[in-house]
């Protein structure tokens, strides 16, 4: 069978996991039934616990789905100390639900899969060694991959069922009040985790800074923990964030940066109360930048600013720019500190960010949003999952939710090295064409033929050629040429589902 | 002189030629000119690698319509030969010659331009030369340099080797280069060709760049030598014209139009007659103005 985007998914295996094809990005007005977790009911006087071990003792068995958080990134200590206790003890046949995989933890889950402790992976994505090794086959039961949105869907649909989260906080008091802001290894917002939280069966909190009783403002509150386990250290508080956030001074990144911000400001969504959402990395940081000088230009003030948060975007809350910031996660130390100094910056969970089986997702009322790319195809769909080599490198993060907004821009060099990004037709469809409205390269924009009214908005910009993306597609292969067709085996390592929970696209083993 | 007054010269963009990511990008920036550098970028081993780097890039590479300058190594080193021919042979628009110091130096390499065109099949005085004035005995025989050959283009000066040669460094004020500033310039205009003044290279220092970009501006230089593509729109900028300058010109423009019409040989614009460099200017305004993006593919003033 195949998904709307014609991509041929595996039938033998649509059939066993019960899965349906993509279809459309139209998520419609469904009544949709969601599950509760079980309580084990306490006084709450008994929670505080003296190891991981006695903890894992206490709730890991053999076939349970467990989780965890990533908002550490590649500074958390949590993921490792817990697995290491948990392969120790012998248990098998887990199915790892993390919110996603940061590069600290590959070594960890490589381990545990050749040890049959971990047997099935849900995750937004997986970089390096890991990405490595499932595309080459590594892990039997095929990974599926998630956006933000879609796993809090997927949780609270019961798709994801977890048995135990493990949750890393900066702090927390004897009962498991907790939240990001405060302690050494601070993050700021808890939006990923405030799911776990919510809806696991059982929920651990480790932390290095137990709090007097009772912590506020508490995110994740003692009517949701069931255990708290005091560490040595949850992270390293400089490899959470980036750290002090620099603009780019690559002049490649700046020029796409300086056109993503001329199709904004000619959009018609570009007026007074919009809203957007820039992500992180530095083409996205430049494009905050000549935002701001957009908006102070034209007096134009946002309602708000949604999603992955970077200083750059709350110094413009503080500059009363924008109005609020809704803040799913932080990716620098400032986001993070001013979540806690700004009344203004509203810590959202997954669900409230990006979930499309909502009664209303921040996502629904977006109106900008800027894009990444590793891939974009003449049919705009885009690939931010797998590499020029066809292996594991990505994840699905916010994409396919935020792509929802009004305006998508994806913003992405022509080619990279000698690596086309504009190709004819993506390895990995993560995100739908269909969400996708403009691209901007170094060389000019293109317009998705469906956005008529855009081709109209942004067709004579000075300075802005725009092009038919597959003009874009040829000036690509024209320079680096034409590469040789990546070859895989029969064998899916991973699912790529939609938002919706449907299926758009798989990743094969690859051939060596 | 080359014919070649049509050209906007505001922005010539060095990229060394052994940067195989800035060679491919050079094209994406707008500068008017790119200036691909074999010679100072360049460490020694690298010559060869570099050569045949953007000998291969003028092959495949789009660079849309900007002009294309190859720097080559000096007359006095063993790459200069193979330099010129390669890039005779890719077809470059313009050869630079460094540390030029004499009108034979100048025509050493027009010879050697036209012998490499030959050899290669290529239309005879279709690669153009500009020369680069770096020394103290360049600066005094730049008006000889300037008119040395019909192939010339431009004048460049160099600023780093020249105040080295005078005994002095780079002041953020620039009066060390006053003089030289002013040479070139005069020997530019009086060979008919364009004059291109030195880079600045402290990217931090924004206002500085400015403040040097408006005085060469307000002297008459074409443009100046860039070493990073985020110069490129602040020199644009200020050889933006103004929206006054903008309706003037085209107002000239159209008074030629109306006398062409008339088969008249006076041009008048509001009862004036309007003297040839009036109209001269005006078509540098329009072309600026159309470069800038300020007007529509009339002429017309596209307000902000």
């Amino acid at each position: 069978m195949k998904s709307k985007v014609n991509r041929e998914l595996p039938d033998d295996l649509m059939k066993k996991l019960d899965y349906k094809p993509f279809e459309t990005t139209e998520i419609g007005n469904p009544d949709v039934q969601r599950v509760a977790p079980k309580v084990h009911v306490s006084t709450g006087d008994d929670k505080i616990v003296s190891s991981i071990k006695q903890v894992v003792a206490d709730t890991v068995k053999d076939g349970m789905t467990i989780s965890f958080h990533h908002h550490f990134r590649n500074g958390d200590f949590v993921f490792n100390q817990v697995m290491r206790v948990i392969i120790d003890a012998g248990i098998k046949n887990l199915t790892l639900a993390p919110s996603s995989l940061t590069g600290v933890m590959n070594d960890m889950v490589i381990e545990a899969i050749k040890a049959g402790t971990i047997t099935n992976i849900t995750s937004s994505g997986m970089r390096g060694s890991l990405g490595d090794f499932v595309s080459h086959g590594g892990l039997k039961n095929p990974v599926i991959f998630r956006s933000h949105g879609n796993r809090a869907r997927a949780i609270e649909h019961g798709d994801i069922k977890i048995d135990v989260a493990f949750l890393g906080v900066p702090n927390a008091d004897r009962l498991g009040n907790a939240n990001g802001m405060e302690g050494n290894a601070v993050f700021g917002s808890l939006g990923y985790a405030l799911m776990d939280a919510q809806y696991a069966d059982k929920v651990v909190l480790l932390t290095d800074n137990i709090v007097d009783y009772p912590n506020t403002p508490a995110s994740i509150k003692q009517t949701q923990v069931d255990y708290v386990v005091k560490v040595d250290k949850v992270g390293d508080p400089d490899k959470i964030g980036s750290g002090a956030t620099r603009f780019t001074k690559d002049p490649k990144e700046l020029k796409i940066a300086s056109m993503v911000n001329d199709v904004i400001t000619h959009s018609p969504y570009f007026k007074d109360g919009f809203s957007f959402q820039t992500g992180s990395g530095g083409a996205a940081l430049a494009v905050t930048r000549y935002l701001r000088q957009a908006m102070i230009d034209n007096q134009i003030k946002a309602s708000f600013a949604l999603g992955g948060i970077t200083k750059p975007t709350t110094d413009l809350l503080n500059e009363g720019l924008v109005k609020k910031v809704m803040d799913v996660q932080d990716f620098d130390k400032g986001a993070a500190d001013s979540m806690h100094t700004s009344g203004n910056q509203q810590e959202i969970d997954a669900s409230w960010y990006a979930d499309p089986d909502n009664k209303g997702a921040m996502v629904d009322q977006l109106d900008v949003v800027i894009l990444s790319a590793l891939e974009i195809d003449t049919k705009f769909n885009v690939n931010v999952m797998t590499g020029s080599d066809g292996v594991i490198r990505g994840a699905i993060g916010g994409h396919q939710d935020a792509a929802t907004g009004k305006l998508t821009i994806i913003s992405a060099p022509l080619v990279r090295g000698r690596i086309a990004t504009v190709v004819p037709d993506v390895t990995t469809v993560v995100t739908p064409g269909d969400s996708v409205d403009v691209l901007v390269t170094e060389f000019g924009i293109a317009i998705n033929p469906k956005r008529t009214d855009l081709i109209s908005a942004l067709g004579n910009i000075p300075g802005l050629p725009v092009y038919k993306i597959e003009d874009l597609q040829k000036m690509a292969e024209k320079r680096v040429g034409k590469p040789k067709p990546l070859e895989f085996t029969d064998r899916t390592v991973a699912l790529i589902e939609y938002r919706d929970g449907s299926i758009i696209d798989t990743v094969k083993e690859v051939k060596d | 002189m080359a014919e070649n007054e049509e050209r906007l010269r505001r922005t010539m963009m060095f990229v060394p030629g052994n940067n195989p990511a800035m060679v491919k990008d050079a094209g994406i920036y707008g500068a008017d000119s790119i200036m691909f550098d074999l010679e100072d970028s360049v460490s020694l081993p690298e010559k060869d690698a570099a050569r045949l780097l953007v000998y291969e890039a003028l092959q495949t590479q789009d660079y849309g319509d900007a002009e294309l300058v190859v720097r080559v190594n000096g007359q006095d080193t063993p790459f200069y030969d193979n330099d010129v021919k390669a890039m005779v042979k890719a077809g470059i628009d313009v050869i630079r010659l460094p540390k030029a110091e004499s009108p034979e130096m100048v025509e050493k390499l027009e010879a050697d331009i036209a012998a490499a065109e030959k050899e290669f099949g290529r239309e005879a005085g279709s690669t153009h030369l500009m020369a680069a004035i770096e020394s103290a005995k360049g600066v005094l025989r730049a008006a000889d340099i300037a008119a040395a050959s019909d192939r010339m283009i431009g004048i460049a000066l160099s600023a780093e080797d020249y105040t080295t040669d005078m005994k002095t460094h780079r002041y953020p004020d620039g009066r060390e280069l006053e003089f030289a500033r002013n040479m070139v310039l005069h020997a530019a205009r009086a060979a008919g060709v364009a004059a291109f003044d030195t880079v600045f290279t402290n990217m931090d220092d924004t206002e500085g760049f400015y403040r040097e970009t408006e005085y060469i501006h307000q002297l008459g230089f074409d443009g100046k030598s860039l070493v990073n593509p985020r110069q490129i729109p602040m020199v644009n900028k200020v050889y933006e014209p103004t929206e006054a300058e903008i309706k003037n010109a085209k107002n000239v423009i159209n008074a030629i139009q109306e006398a062409k019409l008339k088969g008249s040989g006076v041009i008048s614009m509001n009862g004036q007659m309007v003297d040839r460099p009036v109209v001269l200017r005006a078509q540098r305004v329009m072309k600026l103005a159309t470069a800038s993006h300020l007007v529509d593919e009339e002429g017309n003033y596209l307000e902000k």
